[in-house]
């Protein structure tokens, strides 16, 4: 019995002393001198800017995740071709990879020399603009909805998809009918996922932004620009900002979370 | 059920019929190579360009391999630690029973949300020359240890979970019965079972803890020789116009996730192994 009490609050102690003490104290910083410099710093141009560019990126790049990642679940779990094994490493890789090196990735490809990098000179630019931020974002977030839907592809088998198929169905039809509904509680949850990782993320976007200020500055690159400015009110602002959308995400992952693990 | 999706898997075009079964192919692998193939292909290419002896002069440094060395040293250490402690909240989580055990398994996943630069600014102001608890451990490895086990927690926990929870009380019941001690039947019969699952955990923290980046960046101070890990010097090295340096310590990083990758993929085979 003493064993079993050391172990629990030797466990939440941890938890506390790692995760609720510092995120408290986020928020005790924000508003120790009460509501009005805290709302005063989220509300001033550059950090609205910072936070409409956010919600942009995220905007194009949750959609496009979440489209391309249920065809590559489709095509990972219901095809056969050669090559699928290394699809199927590729798709884990952002996540055990630094996203400094995938965001120098990309430098590297669009930037002067790279192999992409002629575009800049046909007016197409890349590199320190929306579109390279949006492609570094895509790639740090691609494994979230493949990820969970491949999983409950494979448990609801094809025994379904037969059977509209064999009844006449398009395979349009089939997709939107039967394959669909059973996938999109995973698809939920992926969606959830994705979206934390493309508000937050920082090493990537960092590296190709460039980190012009009113311009190609998200929310997390304006929290270190403003606390290595020494304002450190606006840095705290817009990290409640950013830690207020992470409780919502929290929440809605305990929505989504496929049952066994609840 | 491992037999149907072996079925599944073998009957194709099951979904958007032959034709469309390669177009899904064909949509997915494009997609996959102009997001990720093509951006690192052309890494790979940079860091070799100017031929192998300056991707080795690069990487053999001294500054370069003193935080490569730092950076496996802290992720090993950091690894380890979550093996032990994420195992026990796993435990805490699925086996013990307390009021508010609900809103505690939500925040363990806080630091997959919660954006890296967020958690770094926060551990600074705590653990920082400002603390509340009159500790300093910025621009200390200890400081640097700290915000990657926070970066970290979820991995292992969120791994050996559900692999806790499904697995069969009555052989610990009857180790019981027979008159085994409670550390003999977590050692004999639980920890076996949940070992792939730990290691899966433990693999995926250590690749997370070797490439983090925004939660370091302010807490470590980035001292060379003492607090700079390998993220942070390919940003500085990219910031001072050396792309080259850059490339080739990347590389390394890349060469260090793709084993981890394949890692995890024994364990997960070793985990299956049973139901094949």
């Amino acid at each position: 019995m003493t064993a079993r009490y050391a172990l629990r609050f030797g466990a939440l102690g941890y938890l506390a002393f790692l995760l609720l003490v510092p995120v408290g104290l986020v928020f005790y910083r924000t508003f120790e001198h009460g509501l009005h410099p805290a709302w005063a710093a989220v509300t001033n141009p550059q950090a609205q800017h910072a936070l409409w560019l956010t919600l942009l990126i995220a905007a194009i790049a949750v959609p496009a995740n979440t489209v391309f990642g249920v065809v590559l679940a489709i095509a990972l779990v219901r095809h056969r071709f050669p090559g699928r094994g290394l699809v199927n490493a590729v798709v884990d890789l952002p996540l055990a990879l630094s996203p400094v090196v995938v965001g120098l990735a990309l430098y590297l490809l669009y930037g002067t020399g790279g192999w992409l990098g002629g575009l800049s000179q046909h007016g197409i630019k890349i590199l320190f603009a929306l579109p390279g931020m949006t492609l570094a974002t895509i790639f740090v977030s691609l494994p979230f909805v493949v990820r969970e839907v491949v999983p409950v592809l494979r448990e609801i088998g094809t025994d379904q998809e037969q059977a509209a198929e064999t009844l006449g169905a398009a395979p349009f039809t089939t997709f939107r009918r039967i394959t669909l509904p059973a996938i999109r509680w995973a698809v939920g949850y992926g969606v959830v996922l994705t979206t934390a990782r493309a508000i937050g993320e920082f090493g990537a976007v960092s590296v190709v932004s460039g980190r012009i200020e009113g311009k190609t500055e998200t929310l997390p690159l304006y929290v270190q620009s403003q606390f290595e400015g020494f304002n450190t009110t606006g840095a705290f602002a817009a990290s409640v900002v950013l830690a207020l959308i992470a409780l919502a995400t929290v929440l809605c992952m305990r929505m989504f979370r496929p049952k066994e693990a609840r | 059920m491992a037999a149907s999706s072996a079925l599944a898997v073998s009957r194709p075009g099951a979904v958007l019929g032959r034709a469309g079964g390669g177009l899904a192919r064909g949509i997915a692998l494009g997609y996959l190579s102009l997001i990720v193939l093509v951006p690192l292909a052309a890494l790979i290419w940079s860091s070799r360009a100017q031929g192998l002896g300056t991707f080795w002069d690069e990487v053999a440094k001294a500054e370069a391999a003193s935080a490569l060395k730092l950076t496996l040293v802290a992720a090993l250490l950091v690894a380890a630690f979550n093996a032990v402690t994420g195992t026990a909240i796993a435990w805490v989580l699925v086996r013990d029973s307390f009021r508010g055990k609900g809103i505690v398994n939500a925040v363990i996943d806080l630091p997959f949300a919660l954006p890296t630069i967020v958690a770094g600014l926060v551990l600074l102001q705590l653990y920082g020359p400002q603390s509340p608890f009159g500790v300093n451990l910025a621009f200390q490895r200890t400081g640097l240890v700290l915000a990657l086990l926070f970066v970290t927690l979820p991995f292992v926990v969120r791994a050996v979970q559900p692999v806790l929870l499904e697995l069969d009380r009555e052989m610990e019941e009857a180790a019981e019965s027979l008159g085994a001690r409670r550390l003999a039947v977590f050692r004999r019969i639980v920890f076996p079972n949940l070992l792939p699952a730990i290691l899966s955990g433990v693999a995926l923290a250590f690749a997370r803890a070797v490439g983090e980046f925004g939660a370091v960046v302010l807490i470590s101070g980035n001292v060379p020789f003492k607090t700079e890990v390998s993220s942070v010097y390919i940003s500085g090295q990219i910031e001072s116009d050396n792309p080259a340096g850059a490339a080739a310590v990347s590389v390394v990083l890349l060469l260090i996730s793709l084993g981890v990758l394949l890692l995890i993929g024994v364990f997960r085979h070793w985990r299956t192994r049973h139901d094949r």
